[in-house]
């Protein structure tokens, strides 16, 4: 069973939001990593790149499959794990230890068009 | 009913039909419309028998004009050794699909890896795939590469020294694909600094192709290319003829980003254009948009080393729409042809073919300037083809030469003319045909 | 097979040589070059004499499963077997000696086999005109792709930048769409695995370039509705392209063009039985409707009204054509029947194609004749539908009725011991057969995908049938030896994730 972890924002595109200040720290769900299995790679944004909500900044490989990520909110891309570009694994080890990118964001409102843990949660059961 | 590809009997099919449950063989078709069904007579030969099949290709073989070869041009009559043709006819290899078994392709995948390791080592970059179609194509998608590194940028500039079918590939690639070409004039006979800079001014380069050995067989100095593409956050992308980088300056050592050209250099016959075999190669940096099966190496489970397709999550088979290209398979049995090639030839003989191209070449330059029928059109250093502007109208020498069964003087631009010479033009054929010539006049 | 680890380069040792060539007596020396214009260390290739490298290669090749080492019963891709008067023919010194600039006066017999093979392949498809250009099925999708836009361009008709894709189809069809600039749409499968029709109909509006479909499709299932289809896209203003990675069934049966399709492709290493190579050269050629014909790209061969050929390469010379312009498109405004190729979507191959794989596919051609054809496709058919009755009780066949070429069945029938398509596939590695296409198409979560090919006899198919049976049981009784398999092949499960996190593509990135 895969994990949640409270106080977060979730996507339906099963990336995770931790808000600080008004940066948003974004990575991908416990759910998203057992999915996709072992995870060989992640394509990550530039530093000053310019998000969109729903934009996709990136993607993770595994050795048979791959899954496009969008931004759960619009901003200005200020740091990236560089961690992952040689240890996409950690992702797997932990998803919500290992964050992808972290966001100036533009418009915090739009963090409440996002769910919660409970919420997300419920649509993973769906699946 | 008979025939040697079809190994039913009349009593098989009826069995097999039984296991079916079904009559007849056009009952599988039930499910079809039956107005679809083509029932009239096929408009095609009829059946052949081997020796009639023989007989109907000889026939079309004495249509052709087999003639000495003196052009270049994108392809190149280097010399072959015997070696190759038997390994390549070897059936494990001609009859197998693309790997994607690996516990039973290690052949294929193993000399994919060795292919690539050789194609790397001449052309100075990290990484390079399985194969490409062809140069041409290949360079269309460097250009589609360089728009996928660079995302934001919009446009792909073209030397105009690439050879003219390069051009017009990757033009049509760019048309549909909706980049935006710019072009790079030639100036004495190379690709125009200047020119370059202007063009990149703008910024929304998000590369340069430039060729290695230009159309007019001139070898390119990139002096400061490199730096100038990179200022702007753009790619470096070279067109390369892969036999001459034994002993020319490779496009890494230029610093390009990318690399692209056809390796029918190495040792693979005219046969009318194809098949020959592309390649693609870059820095580590861009591996990811790399197009294309990609080999790598590996262990099993007992720990011996093997080799399998890796990075495939780039892929149109995955990727579906968002791949970087819609390319599926290589040139693979080509890809072997060349690794052999390099195989036997080795760094020494590879540079061997190039002292004798390059020895003829300026032989049969100097000998042709003689005549009085030429004159030259640059003065700037040449591989093993060149061109000369002639001063007699060029259909006329043409068809001079093609009297004697020489084929060549092909004009790259109004009255300048590409000659090329490799390993199998020796001293008296060029002594030879500059005789004829000298008989001739202006 | 037996295990051979050495890569080539393991081999060489300084001072050996591979190669014979004349004495160097020119006067000329590459060392002239300016410095900084030649090489600064020689390049680290493998130094080994002729028999190191003729072992080598054999040895590689011993680890090498191919159509004529045993059954290849791969879905989708046609495994047939590949003639042996193919390649003899190929070989011929006269074809394999002609460069490709030469002038078409000396190579009629070339351009000759172009047009009988391309008139051939207009009688087995029922198209009009085609070009053998394209190098590969990708390759043919993405050129017709490209003469279906040309051909909305060229009326003015700019709108039509979106394609509609089945969810069943190959991944090359988004792919080859996305390349030509278009967006996809995709268009989902029924119950019955076929497209559509209801789904289908909202999707048609003047944005839609086309639709792109192979029939039968992916399963294995012919699209029975296709003449409505047709009539629909039609209607709407779309063109039909059929991706003819499928069109062995259809053989000697059906010709796509009656079926209502105006561009093809077909590939020549599937349905004409040139060999697959490892994974090329292979040939695309791309079919269209009359209509659609002044579309195809350059280079063309064209005949003059004394009968001799000609290559057109796309520069117009009408009386009316801008001097020197050689644009494409509608340069000229000229209205007669194009003779030069100005009208054409392009060029997309730096000369004319595979030529040595026309050669192949031609002479298979006559080998069949318009008799042998008839019975490809029937041939095919009876196989496949042999072989999925022989099976359905053993494997899950969520699509029962009659299949074409190929069918799809969804894992075991009892998969309880948790044995899974991959473990099947490796298990008949073991068994000295090739594994069927696996996890495609993506409709099932365990597909295994099977196409047998009229070449295979009924001893072949029942020796298959027979292990796959086998197979079935051991997955209940032992099913460790099938999650572990392969066993007994020269390598065997690999480390693909390892492989794909850090890539080791070249010896010298090997320790």
């Amino acid at each position: 069973m895969a994990k949640t972890v409270e106080g977060l924002y979730y996507s339906e595109s099963h990336e995770w939001v931790k808000v600080e200040g008004n940066v948003a720290i974004v990575g991908i769900t416990d759910f998203a990593q057992h999915a996709m299995g072992d995870l060989s790679y992640v394509d990550m944004p530039e530093v000053d790149d310019e998000l969109e909500a729903g934009e996709e900044f990136g993607a993770v490989e595994s050795v048979k499959a791959a899954s496009d990520l969008y931004s759960p909110v619009s901003g200005t891309v200020v740091e990236i794990n560089e961690e992952l570009e040689d240890a996409p694994e950690l992702l797997n080890q932990d998803a919500f230890a290992n964050w992808i990118m972290k966001v100036e964001m533009s418009d915090p409102s739009e963090l409440e068009a996002l769910m919660d843990a409970a919420a997300y949660e419920e649509m993973c059961a769906n699946e | 009913m008979a025939f040697a590809y079809f190994p039913h009997t009349e009593d098989d099919i009826r069995q097999m039909l039984d296991r079916i449950g079904v009559g007849s063989l056009e009952d599988l078709y039930s499910d079809v419309p039956q107005d679809v069904i083509y029932r009239e007579e096929y408009d095609l030969p009829d059946a052949m028998s081997e020796l009639e099949v023989r007989q109907y290709f000889e026939g079309l073989a004495d249509q052709n004009l087999g003639l000495f070869c003196l052009c270049g041009l994108g392809a190149y009559d280097h010399y072959s050794p015997a070696v190759i043709p038997q390994i390549i006819s070897r059936s494990e290899f001609l009859t197998a699909y693309t790997p994607y078994q690996p516990e039973v392709s290690q052949g294929t995948l193993r000399y994919i890896f060795e292919y690539q390791s050789m194609i790397t080592e001449l052309t100075g970059m990290d990484c390079t795939n399985a194969s490409m179609y062809d140069g041409a194509t290949a360079a269309a998608e460097a250009m589609m590469m360089a728009m996928a590194a660079t995302k934001k940028k919009t446009r792909v500039l073209l030397s105009e020294g690439l050879l003219p079918q390069v051009i017009k590939v990757v033009r049509t690639y760019a048309k549909f694909n909706g980049v935006e070409l710019g072009f790079i004039p030639c100036k004495d006979g190379v690709t125009s600094y200047g020119a370059m800079l202007a063009e990149l001014a703008a910024g929304d380069v998000a590369g340069v192709l430039v060729p290695g050995i230009n159309k007019y067989g001139i070898i390119e100095d990139l002096t400061g290319f490199a730096d100038a593409v990179h200022a702007q956050k753009g790619l470096l992308m070279v067109y390369s003829d892969p036999s001459s980088l034994t002993v020319i300056r490779t496009p890494g050592e230029w610093g390009a980003d990318v690399v692209c050209g056809d390796s029918q250099s190495l040792g693979v016959p005219l046969c009318y254009g194809g098949p020959y075999v592309g390649f693609l190669a870059c820095t580590k940096d861009h591996v990811r948009k790399l197009p294309g099966r990609i080999v790598g190496a590996t262990k099993d489970v007992d720990g011996k080393r093997a080799y399998v397709l890796t990075l495939q999550a780039r892929e149109q088979h995955i990727r579906r729409e968002k791949a970087t290209s819609n390319i599926c398979s290589n040139q693979s049995l080509m890809a072997l042809y060349v690794t052999v090639y390099m195989s036997l030839m080795g760094p020494k003989g590879l540079r061997e073919v190039n002292e004798l191209s390059y020895g003829g070449a300026h032989y049969l330059h100097d000998r042709l300037l003689e005549t009085g029928l030429f004159e030259k059109a640059f003065d700037k250093p040449f591989l093993k083809e060149f061109t000369l502007r002639s001063l007699m109208p060029v259909d006329k020498l043409q068809d001079a030469l093609m009297l004697i069964g020489v084929f060549g003087a092909v004009e790259v631009e109004k009255d300048l003319v590409n000659f090329c010479v490799t390993e199998k033009v020796s001293k008296e054929n060029i002594d030879d045909i500059i005789g004829y010539l000298k008989g001739l006049e202006a | 097979m037996k295990y051979y680890d050495k890569l080539i380069f393991d081999l060489s040792k300084a001072g050996r040589q591979g190669y014979s060539l004349p004495v160097n007596r020119w006067k000329n020396s590459v060392s002239e070059l300016p410095a900084g214009l030649q090489r600064s260390e020689t390049p680290a290739l493998p130094e080994v004499s002729e028999l190191d490298v003729v072992r080598h290669y054999t040895n590689l090749s011993q680890m090498n499963f191919g159509v004529d080492s045993g059954f290849y019963p791969l879905g989708s891709c046609t495994m047939k077997y590949n003639p042996k008067i193919n390649e003899e023919i190929a070989a011929m010194p006269a074809f394999a000696g002609l460069h490709p600039l030469q002038p078409a006066s000396t190579v009629q017999g070339a351009l000759r086999l172009y047009k009988d093979l391309a008139h051939a392949l207009s009688a087995i498809t029922g198209m009009a005109e085609f070009t053998l250009d394209p190098f590969a099925g990708a390759h043919g999708e993405l050129t017709g792709l490209m003469v279906i836009r040309q051909y909305h361009m060229s009326r003015g008709d700019l709108k039509r930048t979106r394609i509609i894709v089945p969810d069943s189809a190959h991944g090359t069809n988004p792919a080859s769409a996305a390349v030509c600039g278009l967006e996809i749409v995709q268009v989902k499968s029924n119950a019955m695995g076929l497209v559509d029709v209801e789904d289908l109909k909202p999707l048609l509006d003047d944005t839609i370039a086309g639709i792109m479909m192979t029939n039968p499709n992916t399963l294995g299932l012919f699209e029975k509705d296709i003449k409505e289809i047709a009539a629909l896209v039609h209607e709407c203003g779309g063109l039909l392209y059929y991706d003819g990675a499928n069109m062995n069934p259809l053989m000697g049966v059906v010709r796509p063009g009656d079926m209502g399709f105006d561009v093809l492709h077909l590939n020549l290493h599937k349905t004409f039985s040139t060999p697959h190579g490892g994974g090329g050269p292979g040939a695309g050629p791309v079919g269209v409707a009359a209509h659609l014909a002044s579309h195809l790209p350059v280079p063309k061969v064209m005949e003059a009204e004394d009968g001799t050929l000609y290559v057109a390469d796309g520069t117009c010379r009408c009386a009316s054509s801008p001097e020197g312009s050689g644009a494409f498109g509608p340069a000229c405004g000229c209205t007669h029947e194009c003779r030069c190729g100005c009208q054409a979507c392009g060029q997309i191959s730096g000369f004319m194609g595979n030529f040595g794989v026309l050669l192949r596919a031609y002479t298979y051609i006559l080998m069949l004749g318009k008799q042998n054809i008839r019975m490809v496709g029937p041939l095919a058919v009876l196989g496949a539908n042999y072989i999925k009755e022989s099976l359905k009780d053993s494997f899950k066949l969520p699509i029962p009725t009659v299949c074409k070429h190929e069918f799809v069945f969804d894992g075991l029938l009892d998969q309880s011991t948790g044995v899974t398509t991959l473990d099947i596939a490796k298990r008949l590695l073991d068994y000295g057969f090739h594994a069927p296409t696996i996890y495609f198409p993506l409709l099932f979560h365990q597909s295994i995908m099977i196409e047998p090919t009229e070449t295979e006899s009924k001893e072949t198919l029942d020796g298959f049938i027979e292990i796959m049976k086998h197979i079935a049981a051991e997955a209940l009784a032992d099913p460790d030896s099938l999650k572990t398999a392969p066993h007994t092949t020269p390598v065997r499960r690999l480390d693909e994730t390892t492989a794909a996190r850090q890539p080791v593509l070249r010896f010298k990135d090997m320790n």
